[in-house]
């Protein structure tokens, strides 16, 4: 509950939402208890997980898989069950820590970008 | 200018909402409301209104579809009785917290069970708190005048609430009285054109209904709701003053007859209040000091002008035709002894009556004026009046 939300006489009246495209400000990425991690070498950007997340959470880049928006993405597993390659792991909330991935959720172990061989 | 009519209560219900020709009447048929909503049908038929009639399967899709009607920014009329408006109450309550000025006509008929198609409260008492409006009407001539004011009332953008109008079962309903109806341009125009808040139709403005609204929101729409029904008692009377500019006739929360220098009043809804007048005439001419306060708006509740209205009487009794269930009394009763708590010591005295169409004579109403004089008074718990042993 916060503090900063407006007070009865200054909300839209009947529990209307009356201004568009908000959902993105609500997020729901705190409801996760398991996060999907991608792997590049396995994942072949065939795109299912963009198409069957139902959050909207799969981040693309030149029509090719980038990762997660973890400010959003609520951990159904989705990606990982539809993913053909099982590029997508998810892991436990509790054990994010103990795999490197950046914070789009790339394991690091995935190769870098292109001509970035840093 | 007026013309008479001889309709009935629910043809009086038809004939203002051909006249205020909403763009949409969503309807199922139920005893004893099937007459109305019958009588309108035959309206659209004839192309005498431009209303979209929807013809559902079940009152709870007319309500729902009254709700998405009037979300899109349609003004929204319709008809039920009893076990329909039963049907209808998750949506009755979906209306109400999303704002939407929606009359409904309340043919007031017993609950089942057991199943009984005449008239009492329980149908429209047991939505008392479903933040609706609620206006009662005593025959045909109000039936006909509260359906239009409560357009009015609804869409008042200090209320956006919807209103039941209601009117007793087969008493009213199905009974041929005089009836004085405007011509369709002044109800046209007094209704005028419905200007909604947040119209779903209107692209250029888009608006969400009905999002979820946890803890961190919903109490406070619930006290928006709360705000608009107390601002509703200030549209209720100015709207039943400029119809009584219009019409002749004028409406407030209550009517009162006979009460300025009555000893015992006696407080009824709808028909009753009729039945009651010609008690208190009857018992004027021998001399008795009685009067009758017709209660016509029960939400929002009128407390410091009920009050205000009764404190002079040594004692009052209130009629209820609905059964509390409470171990003590009906819900008039309730409201009414609670409005004079600390206020005034006047006695209240409690009666049930009328239970599934049970008849209620001038002559039972002297009855209960007699009580209140010997001091024969029903305060811890209701006599049910015209009951067997």
């Amino acid at each position: 509950m916060s503090d900063q939300a407006p007070g009865w006489k200054d909300l839209p009246i009947g529990g209307v939402i009356d201004h568009a495209g908000n959902s993105f400000e609500y997020e729901t990425g705190d409801w996760r208890a398991a996060r999907p991690t991608l792997d590049k070498n396995k994942c072949i950007d065939c795109l299912q997980c963009w198409v069957f997340c139902p959050d909207g959470s799969i981040l693309v880049e030149d029509e090719k898989m980038a990762g997660f928006d973890y400010q959003h993405c609520k951990g159904c597993g989705i990606c990982a069950h539809t993913c053909p390659v099982d590029a997508i792991e998810m892991i436990s909330e509790e054990k994010v820590g103990e795999v490197e991935i950046d914070e789009w959720g790339v394991k690091k172990s995935s190769p870098p970008e292109k001509g970035d061989q840093g | 200018m007026t013309n008479m009519r001889a309709l009935t209560g629910n043809e009086a219900g038809a004939y203002a909402i051909k006249q205020i020709d909403p763009d949409v009447v969503p309807a199922y048929p139920i005893t004893p409301q099937t007459e109305l909503m019958q009588t309108f049908a035959q309206y659209v038929a004839d192309g005498v209104v431009q209303t979209e009639m929807i013809l559902v399967e079940s009152e709870h899709s007319a309500m729902s579809a009254a709700v998405g009607a009037s979300a899109a920014g349609a003004r929204v009329m319709s008809a039920t009785s009893a076990n329909g408006l039963a049907l209808m109450w998750e949506i009755v309550y979906i209306a109400s917290s999303s704002r939407l000025p929606i009359v409904l006509a309340v043919v007031n008929r017993a609950l089942s069970g057991p199943i009984n198609i005449h008239c009492d409260h329980a149908d429209s008492m047991g939505c008392r708190d479903a933040g609706w409006i609620q206006i009662y009407g005593e025959n045909p001539q109000e039936v006909y005048d509260n359906m239009i004011q409560a357009v009015r009332i609804a869409e008042n953008k200090n209320v956006l609430l919807p209103v039941m109008t209601t009117h007793d079962g087969f008493i009213i309903s199905h009974t041929v009285e005089r009836v004085d109806v405007l011509e369709d341009d002044q109800v046209k125009k007094f209704v005028g054109q419905y200007s909604p808040r947040y119209p779903l139709l209107d692209t250029a403005h888009p608006v969400t209904y009905g999002p979820l609204d946890l803890q961190d929101y919903y109490f406070e729409h619930k006290k928006q709701q709360a705000e608009a029904m107390k601002d509703a008692k200030k549209v209720i009377l100015e709207v039943g003053a400029e119809y009584g500019k219009l019409s002749g006739r004028s409406y407030g929360f209550f009517d009162e007859y006979q009460t300025e220098d009555a000893e015992y009043i006696v407080i009824a809804l709808g028909s009753t209040a009729g039945t009651a007048k010609a008690a208190v005439d009857e018992m004027r001419e021998r001399g008795q000091k009685v009067g009758v306060i017709k209660l016509r708006v029960f939400r929002p509740f009128p407390a410091p002008e009920l009050v205000k209205a009764i404190s002079g009487a040594k004692a009052v009794a209130v009629l209820d035709r609905s059964e509390g269930f409470n171990a003590v009394a009906g819900p008039v009763f309730s409201e009414v002894r609670s409005a004079l708590y600390r206020k005034s010591d006047i006695p209240v005295s409690a009666y049930v009556y009328g239970l599934g169409g049970r008849d209620i004579t001038p002559e039972m109403i002297s009855g209960v004026f007699a009580d209140l004089k010997s001091g024969r008074l029903h305060e811890e718990e209701a006599f049910h009046l015209g009951l067997r042993e």
